[in-house]
């Protein structure tokens, strides 16, 4: 339990995301009303004992729609981050190992797109492949996997010239062998590390993506969508308010993780 | 190094991502699979084969790619970014438009940024590990944490409907007459001309949308001036500059906070070229009409002139920004000048 007492928020933020992950996994049991369920005479009800997060304006139930919402944005930012990552990691990893002219070539594409800010980037291939969460997603891997590229490539770099490198290099192993077997395997961490800060800010990009109308469909039970068609609704706080402070709170967990996570790892900061 | 060479060498660099962009840019909206044809005409005239190409050939759509890229790199070169096919402007006109509107909330938003970032992280880094370090690291982590949506509808809802503190959505009230143009920032031209009613107006409506973009910002300032100020604090130089008998405030002022500063300006730089090309949530909540605006509506009529022009620029003033942050560097630090 040491590393409880010492890392609480660690734990707390942990603990917290399990407990948004399994409170989406059972929507569909512990939700009380169907998600999709309209009733006219429901419009715009504030919270009530039987509906305790209101309705929205279609009279459909937000308790049922903020615990069905995590189950697309969730794995979205899950799926963004790990596809982003590998393929950054993949990128930066063959640059690192192969240099030259291809790590100069692959390198000038990852600075490209990393100039290209990242919602104008993501709204025009949304634009481009038409809205929908797998639109959305591919977006976000596109602007996604450059800082993994660049940090792999560094560490690859570094490693290279380690003496175990050579001694592989020496008993006759080849490229892809030392690059995927020998190499990588020591460069990983910071790259998990990196993920597990991210995985936040790709929520909250997806979030906001939807928000913007270029994720799901408008009646998706969906967090960001939810928040967007309670814009302009000030006196009507539940409809906007539960589904947003569903994401800010996951999104804060990740945070409270990654944060620990960094400190753990970061001797140079442990006893500060 | 002298000045001059280093300046021109990272000039030097700018020039290929420029390039990249343009063809990034183009092969963006060229993989739109939407035909503009169809986004753009009405749909009584689809049916017009005459009309159709008319269209097609006025925006240059039935030559191939290829030609149609070096046709707009040509007209680049002169300064035409296209036409818009929404509005039906010069895309640079509108974007000189839509831009001082961008250009100004992005200000106030990363002045406050700094504000209460350097604030927050410098004070947290003194008193390290105290209650106050705890709260305002906590702040700064809801900071980067919260949607801005959610920020901007919780903050409207109290400051301007409950409270009345501050101005609805927009730049100006609608009743009120636009400042005549000299910076194309209302606040500031308001105050030029002497006209206090707009002054307030504006200021009441700009307050608002810049600190729910500084709250992203300084909480992203805070921690990097936090964590910068603690590893030049335990540095040697500044336990000597402590051991001669220097205060601690002094140790901090005048020879911690300018090394560790380095790190914080390029994070500004970021973040203040991030706010620059278009908070789109932000302006989109706030009815705000900068660049984000513009490119959200680029982006869903298909407009592709618009989508790549702006892009364009969007990334050019990016590009620009972080090169103002690499001169910078120059005067910070002292290992680039003498190198």
């Amino acid at each position: 339990m040491g590393f409880a007492r010492r890392n609480p928020l660690v734990v707390f933020g942990l603990l917290v995301v399990i407990l948004w992950i399994v409170l989406a996994l059972l929507a569909p049991i512990i939700a009380p009303y169907d998600p999709q369920k309209q009733d006219v005479m429901l419009s715009l009800e504030p919270p009530s004992p039987a509906y305790p997060f209101g309705n929205d304006e279609l009279g459909r139930d937000m308790l049922s729609r903020v615990l069905y919402g995590g189950r697309s944005t969730i794995p979205a930012g899950l799926v963004v981050v790990l596809i982003g990552s590998l393929i950054g990691t993949l990128v930066g990893a063959i640059a690192g190992y192969l240099g030259g002219l291809w790590d100069e070539i692959m390198m000038r594409l990852t600075e490209l797109v990393m100039a290209f800010p990242t919602i104008i980037l993501a709204l025009a291939i949304t634009a481009a492949l038409g809205p929908s969460i797998r639109t959305a997603i591919i977006a976000l891997v596109i602007v996604w996997w450059p800082s993994y590229a660049r940090v792999v490539r560094s560490l690859v770099l570094e490693a290279k010239s380690q003496d175990y490198v050579e001694a592989m290099r020496a008993v006759g192993a080849t490229g892809p062998y030392i690059l995927f077997r020998t190499i990588l395997p020591n460069c990983i961490s910071p790259a998990i590390i990196l993920a597990t800060l991210d995985i936040g800010t790709a929520i909250l990009t997806f979030a906001g993506l939807s928000f913007l109308g270029l994720g799901p469909e408008p009646s998706s039970p969906e967090w960001g969508r939810m928040v967007s068609s309670g814009v302009n609704l000030f006196d009507q706080w539940w409809t906007w308010l539960f589904p947003g402070l569903g994401i800010a709170i996951l999104v804060l967990a990740f945070n409270f993780i990654g944060d620990g996570l960094r400190d753990l790892l970061d001797p140079r900061l442990r006893n500060r | 190094m002298p000045f001059h060479l280093y300046f021109l060498r990272r000039l030097f660099f700018v020039i290929p991502t420029l390039l990249g962009i343009t063809a990034l840019a183009f092969i963006i909206a060229n993989a739109i699979p939407a035909d503009p044809v169809v986004a753009n005409l009405p749909q009584s005239v689809l049916n017009n084969k005459e009309v159709v190409d008319a269209f097609r050939a006025k925006w240059g759509l039935d030559r191939p790619p290829i030609e149609q890229y070096f046709t707009y790199l040509g007209n680049l070169l002169q300064g035409d970014l296209g036409t818009s096919i929404r509005s039906r402007n010069p895309v640079a006109q509108d974007l000189a438009a839509f831009f001082p509107a961008t250009f100004e909330l992005a200000t106030y938003g990363i002045f406050f940024g700094i504000f209460f970032g350097v604030g927050f992280g410098v004070i947290s880094a003194i008193w390290r590990n105290s209650i106050i370090d705890y709260v305002l690291r906590t702040f700064s982590l809801i900071g980067v944490s919260f949607p801005v949506f959610l920020l901007a509808l919780v903050g409207l809802s109290i400051f301007y409907v409950q409270l009345g503190w501050v101005g609805g959505p927009g730049r100006l009230s609608v009743r009120l007459p636009e400042p005549p143009t000299i910076t194309g920032w209302f606040t500031v031209d308001a105050l030029l001309s002497g006209q206090w009613n707009i002054f307030t107006n504006a200021f009441s409506r700009i307050i608002l949308p810049s600190l729910i973009l500084a709250s992203f910002v300084s909480g992203i300032i805070a921690r990097i001036t936090r964590s910068s100020l603690l590893n030049v604090l335990s540095l040697d130089y500044v336990r000597t500059a402590r051991s001669k008998g220097l205060r601690e405030r002094g140790a901090i002022w005048r020879h911690a906070l300018p090394n560790a500063m380095i790190p914080v300006v390029t994070v500004i730089g970021l973040s203040y070229s991030n706010l620059l090309t278009g908070a789109v949530l932000t302006e989109q909540i706030f009815a705000w009409p900068g660049i984000g605006r513009y490119m959200f509506r680029a982006s869903t009529s298909y407009d592709f002139p618009a989508i790549m022009g702006g892009s364009m620029v969007i990334a050019a003033i990016y590009v620009g920004v972080n090169f103002v942050v690499d001169i910078l560097y120059y005067f910070l630090d002292p290992r680039i000048r003498f190198a």
